[in-house]
């Protein structure tokens, strides 16, 4: 079991470097050289030259592929081509805030949708599973803006309950960003719901008709007990994979969403600098997405294995 | 080999006969192909529906609500709302399906190809492909587009190195059902090469799979596009199309909201009928299409 442990954590380790040079290598394939990007399409050749030399452009790709490595290992992921600043600090800044948001959506989405995708399973083919099927359904043929977009309108335009965009930056406290967190959390957790609704319905619709269920229930106990104990835990199971998927996801998401209410996180960060063409920030944004997505991958598949004992003996063979 | 392909030539007949008459037995599937299909229509025969162009503004008639000249009212620049909203569909519908062929095919061929040969192939094309699917998609789009300029083609590349990955994991699945068995054995004992046991053996029996994912896929692709036009990435300003329209009148939605529903609904239409059509297809197939994972 240590060894299947160590083997997958050794994969998610290669994919890893695999993700950070395929993002070296595509930023590199960016046209416009950072140089000339710096120095505008009026400077001379010399200045250009001058500050390749002084930026370490003139090495080899190799070579600085390395050094961007082993700056990343310790947290320095080079100077912002815009503010001048550490990239470090500043994706640190903006994650935070989009880190608030992800918890709540996170929060609302996990808790609701295991609730309503239960729900659905368990009365299958009734009115409940009709309705919650519909709206998922719904749920997942929008994309995220027009979520945002419809919410601004109901929350902030019709009923100003929400502020419909965020006036503070990056170093704005937590106490500035909470009342606007809402909708962007809201919106999010409508698309990321739809789909663990829809997976959760079809495992518990799947468990209930197993066999053990149904020995469970001739044993005499309660609908309640059977579904508690006897069902969830097994049904759950596939669940787990797909709430690990959306949280990776929720990174992609963020950025349509924050750009609708202006809100200073790490999507917003993601935009503002492929547009600038900020390589060193767009490099260290994508290398903390494949953080995130391997890692949450990595905890959904440690996570079926704890509870799933047939997967361990499966991945031995493997 | 003669024997062997008069054999094969009848056999797809009535298995797309019964593929077809199981597939009008599901109420979904109809539902959702009727949606796409008139969308389908709509773009097609938008100059016919509408006497207004969608790109010329008449800026005396900026900002108008729903009436009797416009239907759905103006934008701000006092262009047709309707008729930008019916010839939306054709730059959504046309990317978008270009878009899901290239993803398709070619997640389709390297996933037959990859559960044929095993192997180190298999092993070196999955880590290479975990590996993309690790960097989100909206950055990874944003950075094809950044790169190569916005433009229908760039998009379409755009879209394959995001779905591509996806779609080998699903069919690279369904085709190692079918790589052990007898048939594709003796295939190889002929002699045959990789790519005549793919189209011949392994392709036919993994059709259902192949449909669904391009049903579920071009759900994903239109809402993917719409939000990169969305970000101002995508179709470029004076064309009409829906994820822009949104943007650009989102400003406007207190004076105007007409403006921003009319693309919201058209979008989402289209988005349920292939939702719709990727259940109904999966559930009237057998095709276990949730259970894979996306």
């Amino acid at each position: 079991m240590l060894s299947f442990v160590a083997r997958r954590t050794v994969a998610a380790l290669g994919t890893l470097l695999l993700s950070s040079l395929l993002v070296f290598l595509a930023v590199q394939a960016l046209p416009g050289d950072v140089a000339t990007q710096v120095l505008g399409r009026d400077a001379t050749p010399q200045a250009v030259a001058e500050l390749r030399g002084s930026l370490g452009l003139d090495r080899p790709a190799f070579e600085r592929y390395g050094d961007w490595m082993w700056g990343a290992l310790h947290g320095d992921f080079g100077t912002s081509l815009v503010s001048g600043t550490a990239v470090g600090g500043d994706v640190a800044q903006y994650l935070g805030n989009s880190a608030l948001i992800a918890l709540i959506t996170i929060l609302f989405a996990v808790t609701g949708s295991l609730l309503l995708g239960i729900l659905a399973g368990l009365y299958r083919d009734r009115w409940p599973d009709h309705l919650i099927s519909t709206v998922s359904l719904v749920g997942m043929s929008v994309p995220e803006f027009v979520v945002a977009t419809v919410l601004v309108l109901c929350f902030s335009v019709a009923l100003p309950w929400f502020p419909a965009v965020v006036l503070y930056g990056p170093d704005a406290t937590v106490g500035q960003l909470l009342p606007a967190v809402w909708l962007p959390a809201l919106a999010l957790a409508v698309v990321m719901a739809a789909y663990i609704v829809r997976m959760a319905r079809t495992s518990v619709i799947d468990v209930m008709a197993s066999e053990y269920v149904t020995t469970a229930r001739l044993k005499g106990l309660s609908t309640w007990r059977v579904v508690t104990r006897h069902a969830l835990p097994s049904a759950l199971l596939p669940v787990l994979h797909v709430i690990a998927l959306n949280v990776a996801w929720l990174l992609g998401g963020v950025a349509v969403v924050e750009n609708v209410f202006n809100y200073p996180g790490i999507g917003k960060l993601m935009l503002s600098s492929v547009q600038n063409r900020d390589l060193p920030v767009v490099q260290a944004i994508a290398l903390i997405s494949a953080v995130v997505y391997v890692v949450c991958n990595l905890a959904a598949d440690l996570g079926a294995m704890a509870l799933n004992p047939r997967l361990r003996t499966r991945g031995r063979t493997r | 080999m003669t024997t062997v392909d008069t054999v094969r030539a009848d056999a797809p007949a009535p298995r797309a006969a019964r593929a077809w008459r199981t597939l009008r037995s599901s109420r979904a599937a109809v539902v959702g192909l009727a949606i796409v299909a008139v969308h389908v229509v709509i773009a097609l025969l938008a100059p016919l529906l509408t006497s207004y162009d969608p790109i010329a503004g008449n800026a005396s008639q900026a900002l108008l609500g729903p009436g009797g000249a416009h239907w759905a009212g103006t934008d701000q620049y006092g262009r047709d709302v309707l008729a930008r909203v019916l010839y939306g569909g054709r730059y959504a519908l046309g990317v978008s399906v270009a878009a899901t062929v290239v993803s398709v095919a070619l997640g389709t061929v390297i996933g037959c190809a990859t559960a044929l040969r095993g192997g180190w192939f298999d092993d070196v094309t999955g880590r290479v492909l975990d590996a993309v699917l690790a960097i989100p998609a909206v950055l990874a789009l944003l950075v094809v587009v950044t790169a190569l300029g916005t433009g229908p083609a760039v998009i379409v590349l755009a879209v394959a190195v995001v779905f591509v990955p996806q779609v080998v994991r699903v069919v690279r699945g369904a085709a190692l059902a079918v790589v052990p068995a007898d048939y594709v054995t003796a295939a190889r004992a002929r002699g045959e090469g990789t790519w005549s046991i793919l189209r011949r053996e392994i392709l036919p029996n993994i059709v259902d799979v192949v449909c669904v994912e391009f049903a579920m896929r071009a759900s994903w692709v239109v809402l993917l596009i719409s939000s990169l036009s969305f970000l101002g990435f995508g179709a470029d300003p004076p064309t009409p199309d829906w994820g822009l329209m949104v943007a650009e009148n989102r400003t406007a939605i207190t004076v105007v909201p007409m403006a921003s529903v009319a693309p919201i609904i058209a979008l989402a239409t289209l988005v349920i009928g292939l939702n719709l059509a990727a259940d109904g297809l999966s559930k009237a197939w057998g095709v276990d299409r949730i259970t894979e994972g996306f």
